[in-house]
């Protein structure tokens, strides 16, 4: 025997704890409900807070329990709690222990509001072991309760953040790039910068996504709060070239296109999701019915062992994806995946034309394209950002 | 011989601690503020830590472990007295076991 530092600390983070063989699961989402406290313009998973037949439908403690002990006997060490708002639910606390009590990080994503003086205190005494991610719609009550459309809600976010911030719960607060906040960025990074915690900018949902659940009306609305490619360049260079300099990076390293591979995006023994209801999804924007499993059918162990595999193995047989996506060496840079194509036009396949726009305005913007040319008749786009980078 | 580490005493994991096993590694969660430095930190045992670690479940003194560990490994116990005092320690200040009364 022979031994110095014996007991060896691993970060949130950092390398894996396992190079060569990982756990069956490493990461669990849970999608605790639909329902929110809040009605956000851009939001594709928001049914009313007291949507009854949402509740009905909703899994249980104890079958939430139950899984999460599955989870741990897979290896699982992080659990995603998020929403829907997850704070919404009674149960929420007894959720939460059990996973800890597991062993497991938690990662809360919430909008604060429903943050009580209890659940700040047991967040203290139990961390969560991740920061608390908390989205943050807009610095002024109007800008933010015109996101919300629940009167009140700037009001109760505050509040829920103090309690965090009183407690030392640790959080990092996210962003919304919407018509209506774009004028407060700066000062949303100003305040944010002055946080227990800060490092760094934070963090901007922008390319909105839509209902997974596919829901017309909602889709149009979310479509028309979108920036378009030069927007989301103009607001990705606000302090730089640095976001340049890492797309130009990501393309790099991302390989080209994958052929009719479909998720090139899922290694074995990575993550999973489950919605309100028991569905396991390999993430929870993924709602094919042939990418999903109901675990009232079978274990986590099988879905994880068994059905996800099946998943990662489908191809695609559309001749527009094969033609474009298949080939296009953006490919690792655009945000198209199954779930979007999903979400945009129930396949699993089909180019989705904004993303498209996004990720060649970002490789003009890199130097990788000429004006007007197509990424996928691109030959060696490996070698075109090799050379151009 | 160190002062805080009593070789006649019996040490059991904290209750503060979740200890989990995956793939071949321990890994020692915090379940209560006050354990790491920060607030996100795990922890991971190495070799010697892990054979070590298994012994230390309450059943016994620390002296009974160095033997029976000195027994499998055909080591001087004073060798092993060394590791199982050095990682005690470690464990001891970060709270993940507690001395049983």
């Amino acid at each position: 025997m022979t031994g110095k530092a014996y007991v060896k600390k691993i970060r949130s983070g950092e390398a894996r704890l396992w190079p060569s063989r990982r756990p069956l699961l490493t990461r669990l989402d849970i999608e605790l409900t639909e329902r929110c406290n809040n009605n956000c313009v851009h939001c594709s998973v928001n049914r009313p807070a007291g949507d009854y037949d949402a509740r009905e439908r909703e899994w249980g403690a104890e079958s939430w329990k139950k899984l999460l002990g599955e989870a741990a006997v897979l290896g699982c060490l992080v659990v995603r709690l998020t929403g829907g708002e997850p704070l919404l639910r009674g149960d929420f606390e007894e959720i939460y222990i059990q996973a800890r009590r597991l062993g497991l990080r938690v990662m809360i994503f919430t909008n604060a509001t429903l943050v009580t003086p209890g659940l700040a205190r047991l967040l203290k005494d139990m961390p969560p072991l991740e920061a608390v991610e908390v989205s943050v719609y807009g610095m002024k009550k109007e800008t933010y309760e015109a996101v919300t459309r629940t009167p009140g809600s700037f009001d109760a976010f505050r509040r829920g953040l103090r309690l965090l911030r009183d407690n030392g719960v640790p959080f990092i607060v996210k962003g919304a790039v919407l018509p209506g906040t774009r004028g407060e960025m700066d000062e949303f990074e100003a305040w944010a910068a002055g946080l227990p915690g800060a490092a760094g900018l934070p963090s901007y949902a922008q390319l909105f996504d839509l209902r997974s659940r596919r829901n017309g009306r909602k889709n149009a609305l979310i479509s028309s709060l979108r920036p378009d490619a030069a927007e989301f360049v103009r607001v990705s260079r606000r302090h730089g070239e640095e976001a340049v300099g890492e797309w130009r990076d990501f393309c790099g390293r991302s390989g080209g296109g994958h052929g009719g591979r479909l998720f090139s995006c899922l290694p074995s023994g990575g993550s999973a999701s489950v919605d309100p209801y028991g569905q396991l999804q390999y993430c929870l924007g993924l709602r094919h019915p042939a990418t999903v499993y109901d675990l009232a059918t079978g274990s986590l162990r099988e879905a994880v062992t068994e059905f996800l595999p099946r998943v990662r193995d489908m191809r695609s047989a559309d001749r527009a994806y094969l033609e474009r996506c298949g080939r296009c060496f953006l490919k690792g840079l655009c945000e198209q995946c199954p779930a979007k194509s999903w979400a945009e036009h129930g396949t699993l396949d089909t180019p989705v034309e904004y993303f498209c726009g996004i990720a060649h305005a970002q490789a003009a913007a890199a130097g990788l394209l000429e004006p007007g040319e197509k990424a996928w008749t691109v030959a060696d786009g490996a070698a075109r950002t090799k050379q151009r980078s | 011989m160190n002062d805080k580490i009593d070789l006649d005493k019996v040490y059991a994991p904290s209750e503060d601690v979740v200890v989990r096993e995956i793939e071949g590694e321990v890994v020692i969660v915090p379940l209560v503020s006050g354990i790491g430095d920060v607030e996100d930190e795990l922890f991971t045992l190495n070799e010697t830590g892990r054979d070590i670690w298994k012994r230390v479940d309450g059943s016994k003194p620390l002296a009974a472990v160095v033997r029976e560990l000195a027994e499998e490994y055909d080591a001087p116990a004073g060798l092993i007295e060394g590791d199982v005092v050095g990682l005690l320690e470690e464990l001891l200040v970060r709270k993940m076991v507690v001395e049983k009364q």
